[in-house]
């Protein structure tokens, strides 16, 4: 993915094979040879985690729909059998079920990472817009698999989010009967959710290649946010970004491992442990914590139409940002106000998720249309005037510069570089 | 590219001018371009087609890449029914997603009505989804009756929603027309029912009257069979 590699196996086997296939080459490129910047910190470990992620859902996953009856009558019942009856089958599925929270925690960081470094900006666009689409096929596979175990908050989420595409004109209600195959949430539901719920994490992984195949042709964003110029501004990717990367994602493993063993129903809901009825709607419907601050948003505007454009319109503002925001120092870290805002940007996310997970009524919704306004206003006033108008700091002349400059004695600084 | 060919392909620019505008997009010019016949003059001379008939074709006398060439026709009468092809996997891929006809067949649920008590709400399944019958009081009724139609969000008089003579008897799907949820009965600002989701109010006529839903419960279509029996759908 980067370069011609020059890599020769020992064996004459592997020789043999490589003159064929070079995927021995391939992978020396990518992942040993592969030069870093120097400079990436432990925000940028979030891309291996996400891949480990990723595989354990896989994984997991396939191990579940061994044991589990896409049916309205035994879907339940199937997954208690895997609670109770399937050797180990507690494990595999507490560890699915939170691998799923872990996955968004992950991904909440990487994107944040990338909010906060530039990363979104020329020439990574590209980059950038296939990490969105990743992240809507995250949602997507994460709600289909909610629905899944067939409880209350199973049925009812399903309900709603369906019923979000009724807010078309027109077509609307033809469209919710088409994903629903009936008149409501039933059996050809289930199904279909299920049989996609299979398919779109490989989508995710085909998406991933072209995600890490973009970024090996236009190199890694750094803290400091300046472009590779020499050998001294980076190091391979093995054994450097490698040991961050294992050390990182065993911490990572530690905190899943924790929710795992010990609070296994601490992101769920009560609720979702009663067989779905469809003719009784629980009291509180809220969805699951990462989709809180978008559900925050559909309920902050007073018109149907209205709340699912401003929800998905929240999303999607995300792949225009390259062209949203045209300052051209990348990282916060010499943006003065922009890293101001941006802070100011995480508490508005967090506050809306707070507010999701929260009645829609009285101050509540007050405080989503505020909190609302503001995430819009960020990305369509705040940023494009930042642009024009912030005055950003020196940056240094190079990413070995950035790492070094401070050292008094560093004797790889060139004379008069600052 | 062959001189002949290129002179047929623009006969067919003139035999079908539908195709003059649109076809030297796909490649003429490009292929033009690049042939050695670019700004040739050609002059004027019998062609023979493959159907053995001679006609003299070639009144126009500059190659500018404007004409179309048969080869491009080829490309879009292939492109096009090649798209006619896909399309027509696809509807059967896409509606095979659409309610059955095992599940249209339960389209229609019949309930007995004596057994249920003037005040009382009850609940039924109807194609998969709870239709709420309610059997009003005097004041419910009088109430859905007074309102002034410029209170609601979703104009309609009490009258269009129940069937004349039996006022008393109210039928409307109970699902909340904003995201899905089931109402409860008998509470809400306006002691019809009360969306607990997103907080929709609505009257004893199944009307919206305040919060997020767009439109009224939906009546459904149905037929007293006697007078304590209904059949609904």
């Amino acid at each position: 993915m980067s370069g011609p590699s020059n890599f020769k196996p020992k064996s004459a086997i592997l020789q043999w094979t490589e003159r064929r296939l070079p995927i021995l080459g391939l992978m020396h490129s990518s992942f040993v040879a592969y030069p870093t910047p120097r400079n990436l910190n432990y925000w940028w470990t979030f891309g291996g985690i996400l891949s480990f992620c990723l595989g354990v859902q896989i994984i997991t996953g396939i191990v579940l729909a061994m044991h589990y009856t896409p049916t309205v009558a035994g879907a339940f019942e199937s997954v208690e059998h895997i609670m109770r009856d399937v050797n180990y089958g507690w494990l595999i599925r507490y560890v699915h079920a939170n691998g799923a929270s872990m996955f968004f925690i992950a991904v909440y960081i990487h994107i944040f990472r990338g909010l906060y470094y530039g990363s979104y900006k020329e020439p990574r666009e590209i980059l950038w817009i296939l990490g969105v689409i990743i992240f809507l096929l995250m949602m997507a596979t994460a709600f289909m698999g909610y629905v899944l175990p067939w409880g209350q908050m199973s049925f009812w989420g399903a309900t709603v989010i369906t019923n979000l595409f009724s807010a078309l004109p027109g077509v609307g209600p033809k469209i919710v009967e088409l994903l629903w195959g009936g008149y409501s949430v039933d059996q050809p539901t289930l199904q279909r959710f299920f049989s996609l719920h299979y398919l779109l994490p490989f989508m995710i992984a085909g998406v991933v290649v072209l995600h890490i195949w973009a970024l090996h042709e236009v190199g890694q964003n750094n803290p400091a946010g300046i472009d590779v110029k020499s050998d001294k501004d980076t190091v391979p990717f093995t054994p450097y970004a490698t040991a961050k990367d294992n050390f990182a994602m065993i911490c990572f493993m530690i905190f899943f491992a924790w929710f795992v063993f010990y609070i296994p129903n601490y992101l769920g809901h009560a609720d979702n442990y009663i067989p779905a009825n469809p003719l009784q709607t629980p009291t509180h419907i809220v969805p699951e914590w990462y989709f809180l601050p978008f559900y925050a948003i559909l309920r902050a505007i007073p018109s149907k139409l209205g709340g699912v454009m401003a929800m998905f319109g929240s999303i999607a503002l995300l792949a225009f940002l390259p062209w949203l925001d045209r300052a051209k120092t990348r990282s916060a870290r010499y943006r003065p106000l922009f890293k101001q805002f941006f802070w100011v940007f995480v508490i508005v996310c967090i506050g809306l998720g707070w507010l999701g997970s929260k009645p829609a009524e009285g101050a509540y919704v007050i405080a989503s249309r505020i909190l609302t306004a503001y995430y819009f206003i960020h990305f369509l006033v705040i940023l494009p005037l930042l642009s024009y108008y912030e005055k950003p700091a020196p940056v240094p002349a190079s990413i070995a510069d950035s790492v070094l400059g401070n050292q008094p004695l560093a004797p790889a600084r060139v004379k008069g570089s600052r | 590219m062959t001189l002949e060919a290129f002179n047929r392909g623009a006969a067919i620019g003139r035999i079908l001018p539908i195709f003059a505008g649109f076809a030297p997009r796909i490649g003429a010019t490009a292929d033009v371009q690049a042939s050695p016949f670019r700004g040739v003059l050609l002059e004027a001379r019998p062609l023979r087609r493959d159907d053995g008939k001679d006609r003299n074709l070639a009144t126009t006398k500059t190659m500018n890449g404007e004409q179309p060439t048969r080869r491009d026709f080829l490309y879009i009468a292939t492109g096009a029914v090649g798209a006619v092809g896909a399309a027509a996997v696809a509807w059967p891929l896409v509606h095979q997603m659409n309610p059955d006809a095992s599940v249209q067949a339960l389209a229609s649920t019949e309930v007995d009505l004596s057994p249920i008590a003037e005040g009382q709400i009850v609940t039924v399944k109807w194609r998969g989804k709870p239709v709420f019958i309610s059997h009003r009081t005097k004041a419910e009724i009088q109430a859905a009756e007074a309102t002034p139609l410029r209170d609601l969000p979703d104009p309609q008089p009490d009258s269009a929603r129940v069937q004349k003579g039996k006022e008393q008897w109210l039928i409307v799907v109970g699902v909340c027309t904003h995201l899905g949820c089931v109402p409860l009965g008998h509470q809400g600002d306006y002691k019809g029912w009360f969306c607990p989701c997103h907080g929709s109010h609505y009257d004893t006529s199944g009307r919206i009257r305040k919060g997020p839903a767009p439109a009224n419960l939906v009546v459904p279509s149905y037929t007293f069979t006697s007078d304590t029996m209904v059949r609904i759908g």
